[in-house]
């Protein structure tokens, strides 16, 4: 049987509590928002931090899903607690009926025993993952480690791109994209204070130091935007119908005005460390009234732009070519759906 | 247990677990799972293991009706919880329909998957037997091949198994009665 | 001896006799066993796929605080290896590391943690060597294991009667069988020497005979128990490292040892599907008559011998047995190379051939514009009859699998009929029911049972055979039960077990329900006919109108004259002393005679034949399967919901090697497997599982037990070929490989799939054997053979014979 390193484990119950001790604890620190990935991955010992800061007890991001207003009581936003558990945003009423496409999602994360555990919070900070990082101690020790995680050595070099000067392990969580695509607010809790952040700056393209978010900042609670006029969809490539991460994700999110396309917001995931914005395929949107030869065109540029690696499931070049095919059929299901 | 005073692993600590409506007091290790104090500490081996990655589903049970790996969970983080192993899945001597209906059908070849699929099935028709939104989302072969798809059998393609929980869950009255769905696939044709 | 219509436990789709254990959670598995004192065992496995180890400095690992005893290679001095021909194994590694994962040390702590951490103390200096990672490689640097060479009539004579002339190359790439429960073992020293070890496998006499090997200690001495195994699939068919150094650091330290190992080792001890190239070359007349087959494999092997011989062979063995051959060339080499070795899995070195074969027969029956559902029927090989490579062939189904499945699918309105990206597809497949002959040479029955009745009533059935989810024990139980006339609940079992029950070789290539449910209807039978002469003395009458049945014995003719079984019991052990017999098995001599006939022949042959339904998307390539029509001749269904279970478990094994199960390794990355864990190797899901129609068809075979025939392996044959021959139907592509990727098809579809080529090679010898027909001696032999059976199967055409008489030994 694999087994746990030891380590030294708080269990805060309230946000206050939590943020004092990742402020005391510092860097040898991890959160623990399920564990779902981290312990799997402490068990083949690619991460031995020595304590634990569990986020299961803390009363503020185990709240109900609600209503917020803002704007001096102009807006009502839609609030996800970080702390739930994907299975409970899966299966939530206001999410269900307001924002079906982030049920949909969520569903198709990993299994419903991981759903039931996970969070949303710990996905939407889902470790990058490669092919040659997620694997044992011994195993990683065989091809002498890599740049994510070099066991101390230096000057390691990435195993799938060699010449790399980052760490180019994939992004793959599914709700990320789906948020970013969303403009969705992410709430930061620290010792310091509060912040908010754009999920697209939340992210960033090194599949090392993957997040714009400090090892004693929380991740508390995600503000939806209004579900007026949005238009969204995420889909979700992979080899089976459970368990597995996504090799190739694609979300759009529009917004309409009458039939025209008025904001148009597309990312990719799994093609690169963080969720990728394809501009060339919104301007391509923009103004549109969804006609196919307009999707092609979309569908055409997010296939160009996108630069996969072979550090998933299937060939890259095979998940180049189905970046085109994807998105297609991301907004055709949009199209059909907005008639 | 004192506020924000961590938990050493090095040392054990004294732990009540509530397992199968039996209250067990014991000293565990804080790194140590709820699948090896299942197995190792409390000697409750009906919980298997086949990856210990949360890649299998072989050692799920119930936390508080919820099915979960037990592999990937602290047993600390159980107190205070009702944890269901397929130790506590009869009544008594009374087999759960579902454990009847795995019989019947031969749904356990190796059975080796079979305490962790039980778990999540359990899991599942306990749901509609609590649930009024049955009407809503009926209970059909989808959801529950969808209740069991976190769980790898490598035995019996399946099939049994959705059959057998189907089964259960007819003589539970759970089951929608869609004449167009079929509830044994497959056909026993005798030839001469 | 046996009335269909009085049957009452045989045939009937009853519950297992062991499945409440099993959805309980009580069934006990290797790793759920433990014993006071107990000491865990990890192992440390190479790093590096070709190496020489230059020093091994332990001081580390010795501190580590629990540990207990440490052992390398210098404490082993006997090799080992399944087959006597290949003993290339040692159970920990002096020298040379042959693959990433090849046992080193181990290490025996107070508790699992410290053996652990012991192993990863151990500083080892090696010399590394390049790998030979692929089949061309290894050719090339002549790594050639094993090679063989067969020809059956005159190959050439053949092409140049024939009108067309098929010729390609196929790859079946390797896969795992990845039995959810992983390997362990449990081994328990006596005070007096003596050992007992609990493994999860497949083989425990062969492990008995390994261990007594190895350890260099007298059989009598050692205990092997088979514990339950929790699914095996041929992956515990092997004797592992594992379970001989358990077993010496028990001895050695004086307490029990357990070692389990983790998923990832698991990948390393393999023994799975053989990679494998193939080239077939057939020649075939406007009717499709099929004058000529030439067929070449390469198989990958990886690291060290296994059954390797025998899958060689096999690879070349049952080509014969579906489709009339008229003259067939077989070439063939089991290449070593630096990977986890390859071994048995469920199909044993014939699910390559098949997909080769089957998929050729598609494009045969294209070109002659025949359906390729006639085109097979129309050159069946006929039942009681012999191969060109001298398989006699029993009792033969396919046909009948063939029109159950055509009418099932609704073939004939499918067929080259679907819309575009829709297809159907069909092909076939044959499997052995138990090997005819032992894999080390002996007299010896294959297969005994032993009946002991209590004077309650009790029944307690004696059998070295391990049930690994098969439902063998049930079979054993309904045998028995049905001539005893008892409940199979009511039977205890006793099995696997080398201390207290007689020798099976255990279950592996399909024998285990033809050798020891023939076992068991001679002890049996032997332990009713003492019942019914202590009976008929009670009530005089003669002991044929006795009948036992419900627990009773009763006067047939007046069956309100009936006594207790306990009674009937009693009044036997009154007359003779005990009530304990034996009923043993030896498969009937195979009239194969040439060099390598070892390999194929069986009492007897299952056929099944299967349709299936894909849809492929030709944007992306996926591949869903619709649904899947199977149908198995089984012979005779001794617990149809077992043989049902068996059909779809194979489909479901089938459907993931046509579609996604690899065992592959990265070459540049000292080679090292690609994907060792189960999220990354890919299993079927239960949202991936397609409908699966099953049709049993019982065709009794003489040599079977009550006709049964074998079901645990057969009916992956035909899936592979199959999907690929619907995803012709489909998209019109040719995908001549498994996995079936949506990469590959979709570099079809593009016309831009790499052509695969085969090396040359021509086996070294080729044995020319005269066909059956031409040989006076065999032909002689054959047809007295068939002669006999022939008569019996008329005799009684569906009640399925007891098979005592052919070739059983008594004892």
């Amino acid at each position: 049987m694999i087994r746990l390193p030891e380590f030294r484990y708080y269990r805060p119950k309230t946000l206050k509590e939590a943020v004092k001790i990742l402020n005391s604890e510092g860097e040898k620190a991890v959160i623990v928002a399920g564990g779902t990935d981290l312990f799997p991955n402490m068990k083949r010992r690619i991460q031995t931090p020595s304590v634990l800061v569990s986020l299961q007890q803390v009363k503020e991001l185990h709240r109900k899903i609600s209503y917020t207003k803002i704007n001096g009581d102009q807006e009502k936003r839609l609030v996800i607690p970080s702390g739930l558990t994907l299975s409970e945003v899966c299966e939530n009423r206001l999410i269900r009926e307001n924002y079906p496409f982030i049920s949909k999602t969520t569903s198709s994360i990993a299994t419903p025993l991981i759903r039931s555990m996970g969070t949303i919070g710990g996905n939407l900070c889902l470790d990058t993952r490669c092919t040659y990082y997620n694997q044992s101690l011994e195993w990683r020790e065989s091809v002498d480690f890599c740049m994510k995680a070099p066991e101390g050595k230096l000057d390691i070099p990435c195993r799938v791109a060699p010449g790399s000067p980052r760490c180019v392990a994939a992004n793959s969580s599914d709700t990320a994209p789906l948020f970013c695509a969303l403009e969705a607010e992410f709430h930061i809790v620290s010792q310091e204070g509060e912040r908010t952040i754009k999920p697209a700056e939340f992210y960033r393209e090194d599949g090392e130091f993957y997040l714009n978010k400090k090892a004693e900042e929380i991740l508390s609670e995600i503000t939806l935007p209004s579900s007026e006029n949005l238009h969204a969809v995420y889909l979700k490539l992979r080899r089976r119908g459970s368990f597995d991460f996504p090799v190739l994700g694609a979300a759009a999110v529009l917004k309409m005005t009458g039939q025209k396309v008025k904001e148009a917001k597309i990312f990719l995931n799994a093609v690169s460390s963080a969720p990728i914005e394809v501009l060339e395929s919104e301007k391509a949107l923009i103004g549109t009234e969804l006609e196919e030869e307009k999707i092609l065109e979309a569908a055409e540029s997010a296939r160009q732009s996108a630069k996969p690696f072979d550090n998933t499931d299937f060939y890259p070049h095979w998940r180049k070519e189905m970046v085109g095919v994807l998105l297609k059929r991301a907004l055709l299901e949009l199209k059909s759906r907005k008639t | 247990m004192k506020k924000s005073a961590a938990l050493k692993s090095s040392a054990k600590q004294i732990i009540t677990l509530n397992v199968n409506g039996r209250v067990y007091e014991q000293a565990l290790f804080i790194h140590h799972t709820l699948l090896e104090v299942l197995r190792e500490d409390l000697g409750l081996t009906g919980t298997k293991h086949g990856c210990e990655l949360g890649e299998c589903g072989a050692c799920a049970v119930l936390v508080n009706g919820e099915p979960v790996l037990s592999c990937l969970l602290l047993a600390v983080d159980c107190i205070g919880k009702e944890i269901t192993t397929i130790e506590g899945i009869a009544d008594e001597n009374r087999l759960h329909p579902l454990q009847k209906a795995f019989a019947e059908l031969g749904a356990a070849q190796c059975g080796y998957c079979t305490p962790g699929i039980l778990c999540a099935a359990k899991s599942l028709l306990d749901k509609y037997l609590r649930d009024d939104s049955r009407a809503v989302k009926p209970l059909n072969r989808e959801r529950i091949k969808e209740a069991v798809s976190g769980n790898i059998c490598r035995c019996t393609g399946y099939l049994k198994i959705l059959e057998a929980i189907e089964l259960a869950a007819e003589r539970l009255n759970l089951l929608q009665n869609d004449p167009s769905q079929k509830i044994l696939s497959t056909v026993y044709d005798k030839e001469k | 001896m046996f009335n269909p219509a009085e049957l009452n436990v045989i045939g009937k789709p009853i519950p297992k006799v062991d499945a409440l254990p099993r959805c309980t959670g009580k069934l006990q598995y290797a790793d759920d066993l433990t014993f006071p004192e107990m000491l865990f065992c990890k192992i440390y496995r190479s790093p590096y796929a070709h190496a020489f180890i230059k020093k091994i400095d332990l001081s580390k690992a010795k501190k580590i605080p629990g540990v207990v005893k440490i052992l390398t290679g210098e404490d082993f001095s006997i090799p080992f290896g399944i087959l006597p021909v290949s003993q290339d194994e040692y159970p920990l590694s002096n020298k040379e590391v042959r693959y990433v994962g090849e046992p080193i040390a181990a290490f025996a702590a107070l508790d699992e943690e410290s053996a652990y951490q012991a192993a990863k103390a151990i500083s080892i200096e090696f010399e590394i060597v390049k790998p030979s990672m692929s089949i061309e490689e290894s050719l090339k640097q002549g790594m050639i294991h094993k090679s063989a060479g067969l020809e059956f009539g005159d190959i050439e004579k053949g092409f140049l009667e024939s009108d067309d002339i098929f010729e390609n190359v196929y790859f079946y790439e390797g896969n795992t069988h990845l039995a959810l429960e992983e390997h362990a073992a449990a081994a328990v020293p006596d005070p007096d020497g003596k050992l007992t070890l609990y493994s999860s496998t497949q083989v425990p006499h062969y492990l008995h005979r390994t261990l007594a090997k190895t350890l260099n200690l007298p059989p009598s001495r050692i205990r092997v128990i088979a514990s339950p195994n929790g699914g095996g699939f041929g992956g515990k068919s092997d004797v592992f490292s594992h379970e001989i150094v358990v077993s010496k650091l028990a001895l050695l330290t004086g307490k029990p040892v357990k070692i389990s190992l983790t998923r990832e080792e698991i990948f390393y001890l393999h023994r799975g599907r053989h990679p494998t190239l193939m080239w077939l070359k057939t020649g075939v007349k406007k009717d499709g008559t099929i004058s000529s087959m030439h067929f070449k494999s390469l198989l990958d092997g990886g690291a060290y011998g296994s059954y390797g011989v025998a899958s060689l062979y096999y690879t070349g063995a049952l080509q014969t047995t579906t489709y009339k051959i008229e003259n067939y060339k077989f070439e063939g080499a089991r290449l070593f190379t630096h990977k986890a070795p390859c071994g048995p899995k469920r199909g044993h070195g014939t699910p390559q051939p098949r997909f080769a074969i089957e998929i050729m027969l598609d494009e045969v029956a294209e070109k002659l514009q025949i359906d390729p559902a006639e085109l097979r029927k129309k050159h069946l090989v006929q039942s009681n009859s012999i191969t060109p490579n001298y398989l006699k062939v029993g009792s033969m189904g396919l046909g009948k699998c063939i029109d159950k499945v055509v009418e099932g699918s609704g073939w004939k309105d499918k067929f080259r009929k679907l819309p575009y990206g829709k297809g159907v597809g069909l092909a076939c497949g044959s499997y052995i029911c138990g090997a005819g002959l032992p894999i080390y040479w002996n007299p010896l029955p294959h297969s005994s049972v032993m009946i002991k009745l209590d004077r309650g009533g009790g029944v307690s059935v004696y059998c070295g055979q391990i049930d690994i989810g098969q439902g063998s024990n049930s079979m054993l139980a309904q045998v028995v039960a049905e001539i005893l006339g008892v409940g199979p609940s009511e039977i205890k079992l006793c099995c696997a077990d080398t201390d207290l029950t007689p020798v099976d070789l255990g279950s592996y290539s399909s024998r285990v329900t033809l050798m020891v449910g023939n076992a068991a209807i001679q002890a049996a039978q032997k332990a009713v006919d003492l019942l019914k002469k202590a009976v008929s003395e009670k009530w005089g009458i003669s002991e044929d109108k006795i009948n036992f049945k419900n627990g009773k014995a009763f006067n047939r003719e007046n069956p309100d004259l009936s006594l207790d079984f306990s009674e009937a019991v009693q009044l036997a052990e009154a007359k003779f002393g005990a009530v304990c017999t034996v009923g043993s098995y030896t498969p009937p001599k195979s009239p194969g005679e040439y060099k390598g006939s070892g390999v194929g022949p069986s009492p007897a042959y299952s056929y099944s034949a299967s349709v299936v339904q894909v849809e492929v998307d030709p944007e992306t390539g996926i591949i869903q399967i619709e649904k899947v029509w199977i149908a198995h001749d089984i012979g005779k269904a001794i617990n149809p919901l077992s043989v049902i279970g068996q059909v779809e478990g194979s489909v479901y094994m089938g459907l993931g090697e046509a579609l996604m199960e690899e065992q592959t390794f990265r070459a540049r990355y000292n080679g090292v497997h690609k994907a060792p864990g189960m999220l990354d190797y890919k299993s079927l899901t239960s949202k991936d599982m397609p409908e699966v129609e099953t049709y049993l068809i019982e065709d009794p075979d003489p040599n079977g037990p009550y006709g049964a025939k074998e079901v645990g392996q057969g009916p992956l044959l035909p899936i592979p070929p199959a999907v690929a021959n619907a995803v012709y139907d489909a998209i019109g592509v040719r995908i001549r490989e498994i996995p079936l990727h949506p990469e590959k098809v979709l570099f079809a579809l593009k016309n831009k799939a790499p052509k695969r080529s085969f090396p040359s090679f021509h086996a070294p010898k080729v044995i020319r054997v005269p066909l059956p027909s031409e040989s006076p001696t065999t032909s002689l032999l054959s047809s007295d053979l068939l002669r006999s059976e022939s008569l019996r199967v008329d005799s009684s055409p569906s009640s399925g014979l007891p098979p005592s008489s052919s070739g059983a030994v008594s004892s």
